[in-house]
């Protein structure tokens, strides 16, 4: 191969910009808690890395179908196939992602992706300094140790007299 | 070897069929009973089958009889085999759990009609990803699992399982991003997905690049390994599927994520430049994963927590790069996945037996139930290393092939290694002390455990009794599997051949050479070497 049929990789410059504009509203979305906000934030973010691939195919050109366009013309199918791919499964999951909203919003009014309450809990045991469960010996260090010591001479004392 | 070539797509083919075909059959549950059992059991012996047939030398199929850079192909050497064949059969021993639970219970708890679809699915994808001989495939194969791990999370919509779903969801969609934007930048720099072809091309770009890539790659799959600062989302949502459900996903899926490390690691990176970095999250892992086991209340919980803090033993493995480690490393990962479902699944027995996971609420149970206490002993025992059980033999394992690399990091990891190993012990004989000690409280209920979920149950232990007594055989072949991979030129030329094209026939290989994709590929790899 010499370099005479390289072909022209330098990207895009739109493709390069709306690729980054797509992140940067994708990112801003998912960090919301609305499950919802987060799921079109997903969709950007997917859509944005569909544009790159369509970056790394390089230069376009014509379809990549025998007797339709000389081979050296043509643009790269592989990446294309791979958007395909990517296209449906986010389309199955975005599906997903809102029927899972919905439900959601059936249960409690909202799609508030929520904290964990055992999480909470234990946060909360440790600001209070407590043990994170109670021991059943735990309750039993009421009386003193002088009175333990007592009670387990017991038998010597009982045997002295 | 070639005649057998037909067994390397059945475990993906065959659990997809019955998927299909169960999903037909939802009208009638024992015809769906029957399709799962014998596709689930039909990919065991593939797995095994498998496992023989790789000991030659990676197997590999052209899909569709397309030649391989081009073409998709599947690729099963040692490590695929091993892993598909310890994760068929433990998924055969859920599945059989679950059909015990749902027989006991008359199938209200959940809809099985699309539990059983859903399961085989699972199946398929974590075949399909172990078998990828290709960076695509097994993103392929890992939304195949994700989406059917969706589905089993949430069954039956409850508000609790809404709530950890949503959060499982969103972080697992967020890796699987990263993962698809890792492989676009893969493809732009080098022209190509095929695992082989990467391993020729990704050395000769530039290093920076390079690192880049492989950092992006190493966070996709850090997510879905639980690997320390991304492994949050774990411990919450996990404990509140369904038992059988849980047990699978804590077996397998963080696996799928060691295994796409382990692979990536050896085969396109190999110059080994974030393996401190590894080290270090392998500690950290370790340490802070049994902490918060140590501080957890609830016994599904505590097991999560577990399951994170273990990741980090396979990913000390794997940094370590050299053969000893890789091999622990594998031989943990096939300890682990067993050992860790099985006491998901005892936890189910637990919960049922004693009416809670909650350790405050339970006690007694080695007086109520002595069987389910043995049940729970043995695979706990495993968990913590104590000899002369598997997990033991895994650990000396890596802590040998962390001292024979010698460097103060590794000498501070192998230690961090055993006290978390004692920490496990000590959160393990929590547990066993509050749920089976503890004076009972005076409500238990007068439960029942059904034989049908208690037989796949000691299966599973039996099991992991099996790797402890067949480990030196075991141990055998994941050392070999071990040098396959340190050797990544055995998996390159079974993949391409000697000539740089698979087995497969496309029939203008020859016109293909100067057509548009070839151009540009060759192209690329020229002006990054340049």
């Amino acid at each position: 191969m010499t370099g005479s049929t390289l072909i022209d990789m330098s990207p895009n410059l739109t493709l390069v910009v709306a690729t980054g504009a797509l992140f940067i509203a994708g990112v801003y979305l998912l960090l919301e808690r609305s499950l919802t906000r987060v799921l079109i934030g997903f969709i950007l973010i997917s859509n944005g890395v569909n544009l790159l691939f369509l970056i790394a195919s390089g230069r376009a050109g014509g379809p990549p179908l025998i007797g339709e366009a000389e081979p050296a013309e043509m643009s790269d199918p592989l990446p294309q196939a791979l958007i395909l791919t990517a296209i449906v499964i986010t389309l199955a999951l975005t599906a997903f992602v809102l029927a899972m909203a919905y439900r959601s919003w059936q249960l409690h009014g909202h799609d508030e992706v929520q904290d964990d309450l055992e999480d909470r809990r234990i946060v909360r045991l440790a600001a209070k300094n407590s043990p994170s469960f109670t021991d059943l010996d735990a309750d039993e260090v009421t009386e003193s140790i002088d009175e333990q010591a007592a009670e387990a001479r017991d038998e010597t004392q009982r045997s002295d007299s | 070897m070639s005649e057998f070539t037909w067994l390397v797509p059945l475990p993906v083919v065959m659990p997809l069929f019955a998927a299909g075909l169960a999903l037909a059959l939802y009208r009638h549950p024992k015809a769906q009973r029957v399709t799962s059992v014998v596709a689930l059991t039909l990919m065991v012996a593939a797995g095994v089958g498998l496992l023989f047939l790789a000991d030659g030398g990676p197997v590999v199929v052209d899909v569709g009889g397309w030649a391989a850079p081009v073409g998709i192909d599947l690729v099963a050497d040692r490590l695929s085999a091993l892993m598909l064949t310890v994760s068929s059969t433990v998924m055969l021993c859920v599945l059989l759990y679950s059909l015990g639970q749902g027989i006991s219970d008359g199938d209200e708890a959940a809809p099985v009609s699309i539990y059983h679809p859903t399961f085989l699915v699972l199946a398929a994808g974590v075949s399909n990803a172990f078998l990828a001989g290709d960076l695509f495939n097994l993103y392929v194969g890992f939304e195949i699992l994700l989406a059917a791990s969706y589905v089993l999370l949430t069954l039956g919509g409850t508000g609790e399982r809404i709530r950890a779903g949503s959060i499982y969801v969103v972080v697992a969609l967020l890796s699987s991003v990263l993962f698809l934007m890792a492989i676009a930048l893969v493809y732009a720099a080098t022209g190509t997905v095929n695992l082989a072809q990467l391993g020729q091309r990704l050395p000769e770009i530039d290093p920076a690049v390079q690192l880049v890539l492989q950092l992006l790659l190493l966070l996709a799959f850090g997510i879905k390994a639980a690997i320390f600062p991304l492994s949050a989302w774990l411990p919450d949502s996990y404990p509140t599927a369904p038992a059988p459900v849980t047990a699978v996903f804590a077996g397998l899926l963080t696996k799928v994520g060691v295994y796409a490390i382990l692979r990536t690691q050896t085969l396109l990176f190999t110059d080994g430049r974030l393996d401190t970095v590894l080290m270090c999250l392998a500690l950290a892992t370790m340490v802070v994963g049994i902490l918060g086991a140590v501080a957890q209340n609830d016994i599904k919980r505590l097991l999560s927590f577990t399951l994170v803090s273990h990741i980090g033993y396979m990913i000390f493995g794997i940094s370590l790069a050299t053969q000893a480690g890789l091999g622990a490393s594998i031989f943990y990962v096939a300890h682990h996945i067993t050992v860790q479902t099985t006491l998901f699944l005892v936890v189910g027995l637990v919960e049922r037996r004693g009416g809670s996971t909650s350790l405050d609420r339970l006690g007694g149970l080695a007086k109520i139930a002595p069987g389910l206490a043995v049940l729970f002993f043995i695979p706990a025992m495993n968990l913590a290393g104590i000899p002369p059980m598997s997990g033991f033999l895994g650990k000396v394992g890596l802590l040998e092939a962390g001292i024979a690399v010698g460097t103060p990091l590794a000498y501070t990891v192998v230690v961090g290694s055993v006290v978390t190993s004692l920490l496990t012990l000590y959160a393990i004989v929590k547990a066993w002390n509050k749920a089976f000690w503890q004076t009972p409280p005076e409500d238990v209920p007068p439960a029942t455990l059904p034989m049908t979920m208690v037989a796949p149950t000691a299966a599973l232990v039996a099991l992991g009794l099996l790797i402890t007594v067949v480990s030196g055989p075991l141990y055998a072949y994941t050392d070999r599997a071990a040098s396959t991979l340190m050797d990544s030129s055995s998996y390159i030329d079974a993949v391409l051949g000697t000539d740089g094209r698979g087995q497969g026939e496309s029939t203008d290989v020859s016109d293909e050479e100067d057509s548009g994709p070839e151009v540009e590929q060759d192209g690329v790899t020229e002006g990054a070497a340049r």
